[in-house]
């Protein structure tokens, strides 16, 4: 038996009262109305973090001048190098001699980093992973809901397309997109081959649903936790291959270039002793994911420890343009109360399987599965203006999630199978959710946006590919539920092959170095950026300063 | 949205030979956080998924059990005394899941981890579970060469090795495991004959003019297209529906 503390209580009542007559409604069909797309445009301009002035400024140097992106991301692209790799170039000191050398260096050990260094090793080349913490510490372990691919009679790429270029607002690159939608069969049945389970119906038949902004069901699951059945395995698999070698607390703080301007290698600084590692490669492939532990604006977020925007700070200085960062994606429903796991998801599957998102009064205000920029805009109007939200004793407001409408719906025992690894979680903290509503408010998720990338992975400078969240181009200014894990997987693999076919032809790099940092560091100097603003972080700050 | 903090009664918990006060009612991750503790290893998704932050502890006023558990989950107690475990040695087994004509995928599992036999039923793996898996349980069933059970009882299993920590017979659960998924998945669970159809369908060139055509589309009679989308409903029976303009399948 669940008791929620009594500032919650009246308002989880209501929710309970209204929900016969959800379920009335939902069953005949009938759904909260969606926004046209005039109001959604509105609505976003009107309540989305993204919009908020204060929140952002252009940058003012390098390739991707007058980009406008979230201040707390300017203030680290615009930073002055760590304090070891400050002195070696102070001293134009030569660089010491590599400890270690390989074809390929694949930075970043998450999903999008397993999948660029197995495909490569496969390729024949000889695979150094480095990555901040552990092999597979990432968010792509964190992710719940799934994966999109269009595998299903009534779908296509083709229709995929037009799903993701529309949850994007057309702003997506129409070439990268075409690339994911016709990749994503072949890859799913790639991972089938690892041994990936899926849900599946006893034929093989998966089981798929709709997620926000989808035209089909076409979101593949591992029970609740797809993304750890996806890290595990792929991980596995990398630690499976002889040819990949890991270096784990060893994260890249500066990309090495060579004389004709090519990606040579990278700078480790081994973490926490500091120590400096030098690696010498053929091509390397930046896999460092996003920027979530920024705690933009100052959100909580549902990231993993260490996404701390490294990659893109080491590719803006080795002046590679970058795209999209304004628009972040805040997941509509992090978690408020319980106050424990405040910012961690409560995955869109839930929303997927007719859980729905209510006011204070147990009403509904907006259609559940609208794309997540939408929903996310509408909760803060909610909870803002309308004053509609619930509040805590702490001053923060949430609206409910009513999880126990998916039994209401699909029957008795369905949120304990479709969410196996919750159910536990929160029974574990005395809430059962097949009883009460959770209450939820947007929480930074993802970096739609990031390094300029072509479809083979490369980026403008020769031997550097990206794959995964570091990039954008893909989601445009919006991504839409389950193609993050479909994106790490592509563009990874296309990232393997194309930095292995070029790491075999290319041969040796010349005097590899930092020589890219100097016209850099004359820009900060000319720019007077304080000495203090130092990147890249490498992890949040937490446990120096109190944090919520 | 910054979150007002309030200032909750403070407990003193014991870490690393330190004694600590920190705020009541927060994980013990947050709890050192607060403290002042800066974590290098032993932290990573900080939600329960990732397995980095396994953690023993005792609570000398509850009981005299030594407790396991994740760090980012488990609320701190008054005189706790606690043991970060970032790592735990383990054995792990390259394998690449190919699988000869005359064995079995079972077999080969057994091949791979036959310390499973070792398993003397102590249970202790079940009480330190953090995600409360029947991992005896599986191990048993891996034994018995029932590897779609383990997949199933294994399945939320998120590697943070305390059981493997605790094994009197030096079983490396997680990995067994991961193991007997891997080979369930790769040789026995069905294939989904529908997504090998679109495969070959894509390899065929089919969507080759239809992604043509939609690529050349200007935006506003593309912006209608999605607009007048056809909703698959919710309840469509799996593989059934169809749209009525078939022009993108």
């Amino acid at each position: 038996m669940t008791i929620l503390p009594d500032f919650l209580r009246d308002s989880a009542k209501k929710v309970r009262t209204t929900r016969e007559t959800r379920l009335a409604k939902r069953q005949r069909g009938e759904t909260f109305e969606r926004f046209s797309l005039s109001d959604r445009r509105a609505l976003i301009r009107e309540y989305h973090p993204d919009f908020r002035e204060d929140g952002h400024r252009p940058l003012a140097m390098g390739a991707s001048r007058d980009l406008i992106v979230p201040t707390e991301l300017a203030n680290l692209l615009e930073a002055w190098p760590r304090p070891k790799i400050a002195s070696l170039c102070e001293e134009r000191a030569t660089l010491p001699p590599p400890d270690m050398a390989t074809d390929i260096l694949v930075i970043g050990g998450g999903g999008a980093g397993c999948a660029a260094a197995i495909t490569a090793a496969e390729a024949g080349a000889r695979v150094m992973m480095t990555t901040k913490l552990r092999l597979g510490d990432s968010n792509t372990v964190m992710a719940e809901g799934g994966m999109q691919v269009a595998d299903h009679e009534c779908d296509s790429p083709a229709q995929h397309f037009l799903d993701v270029m529309g949850g994007g607002h057309f702003t997506s690159d129409p070439a990268l997109v075409e690339t994911l939608v016709m990749d994503g069969p072949g890859v799913l049945r790639w991972l089938e081959d690892l041994g990936m389970l899926f849900d599946k119906y006893p034929t093989g038949r998966m089981k798929v649903r709709h997620g926000g902004g989808t035209s089909r069901k076409r979101l593949h699951a591992s029970g609740d936790v797809t993304g750890l059945e996806m890290m595990r395995v792929l991980a596995d698999r990398a630690a499976c291959l002889d040819t990949i070698t890991v270096q784990p607390f060893h994260p890249a703080v500066e990309l090495l270039t060579d004389d004709n301007g090519r990606a040579a290698g990278a700078i480790l600084e081994e973490i926490p002793s500091g120590t400096l590692r030098v690696v010498h490669a053929k091509a390397v492939i930046l896999a460092t994911g996003g920027f979530g532990r920024l705690h933009l604006q100052g959100f909580p977020t549902s990231n993993h420890y260490g996404a701390t925007a490294d990659g893109l700070v080491m590719a803006y200085r080795a002046g590679l343009p970058l795209r999209d960062l304004k628009d972040c994606q805040y997941h509509p429903t992090g978690v408020v109360y319980p106050e424990k796991l405040a910012g961690l998801l409560l995955t869109e599957k839930f929303r997927g399987l007719g859980a729905q998102i209510l006011n204070r009064h147990g009403d509904e205000f907006v259609f559940s599965l609208e794309p997540r920029d939408v929903t996310t805009a509408a909760i803060i109007r909610e909870c803002g203006e309308f004053a509609n939200g619930v509040r805590l004793p702490g001053g923060e407001t949430g609206v409910w999630l009513d999880i126990p409408m998916i039994d209401y719906i699909h029957g008795r025992g369905t949120i304990e199978r479709e969410f196996p690894g919750r159910f536990k979680e929160y029974l574990r903290m005395g809430l059962d959710i097949r009883q009460v509503p959770l209450l939820a408010y947007p929480t930074l998720h993802y970096q739609n946006g990031g390094v300029v990338i072509w479809q083979d992975g490369k980026t403008d400078m020769p031997g550097l590919y990206a794959c995964g969240e570091v990039t954008g181009g893909i989601h445009g200014h919006n991504r839409l539920m389950g193609n993050a894990l479909l994106e790490i997987l592509v563009f990874g693999r296309r990232a393997g092959v194309a930095a292995a076919r070029f790491a075999a032809s290319s041969g040796e790099a010349r005097n590899p170095g930092i020589g890219h940092l100097e016209p850099f560091l004359e820009e900060l100097a000319a720019m007077s950026v304080p000495r203090e603003r130092i990147a890249p972080r490498l992890l949040p700050g937490y446990g120096r300063v109190p944090h919520y | 949205m910054a979150r007002p903090t309030k200032t909750p009664a403070s407990i003193i918990i014991h870490y690393d030979e330190h004694r600590l006060e920190v705020p009541a009612g927060r994980t013990i991750l947050t709890a050192l956080e607060a403290a002042g503790v800066r974590l290098v290893r032993g932290v990573g998704c900080r939600g329960g998924v990732c397995g980095a932050c396994s953690v023993l502890f005792r609570v000398p006023s509850r009981s005299h059990d030594l407790s396991a558990g994740l760090m980012c989950q488990e609320i701190v107690q008054n005189g706790m005394e606690i043991l970060p475990l970032p790592y735990v040695p383990q054995r792990k087994v390259r394998h690449d899941l190919e699988l000869a004509e005359d064995e079995t995928a079972a077999f080969h599992v057994l091949h791979l981890y036959p310390e499973v036999n070792n398993c003397i039923m102590c249970k202790e793996c079940v009480r330190v579970c953090p995600m409360k898996i029947d991992v005896m349980g599986y191990v048993g069933m891996i034994k018995q060469g029932d590897l779609k059970a383990a997949a199933r009882e294994s399945f939320t299993c998120i590697g943070c090795q305390l059981c493997v920590a605790r094994c009197p017979s030096s079983i490396s659960q997680p990995n067994a495991a991961l193991a007997a998924r891997r080979w369930y998945g790769r040789h026995m669970e069905p294939k989904a004959e529908h997504l090998e159809k679109m495969r070959e369908k894509i390899d065929s060139g089919h969507y080759a003019p239809i992604m043509r055509r939609l690529r050349l589309l200007d935006a506003e009679k593309f912006q209608a297209l999605y607009q007048r989308r056809e909703m698959e409903p919710d309840d469509a029976p799996p593989g059934t529906w169809l749209p009525d303009d078939r022009c993108m399948l």
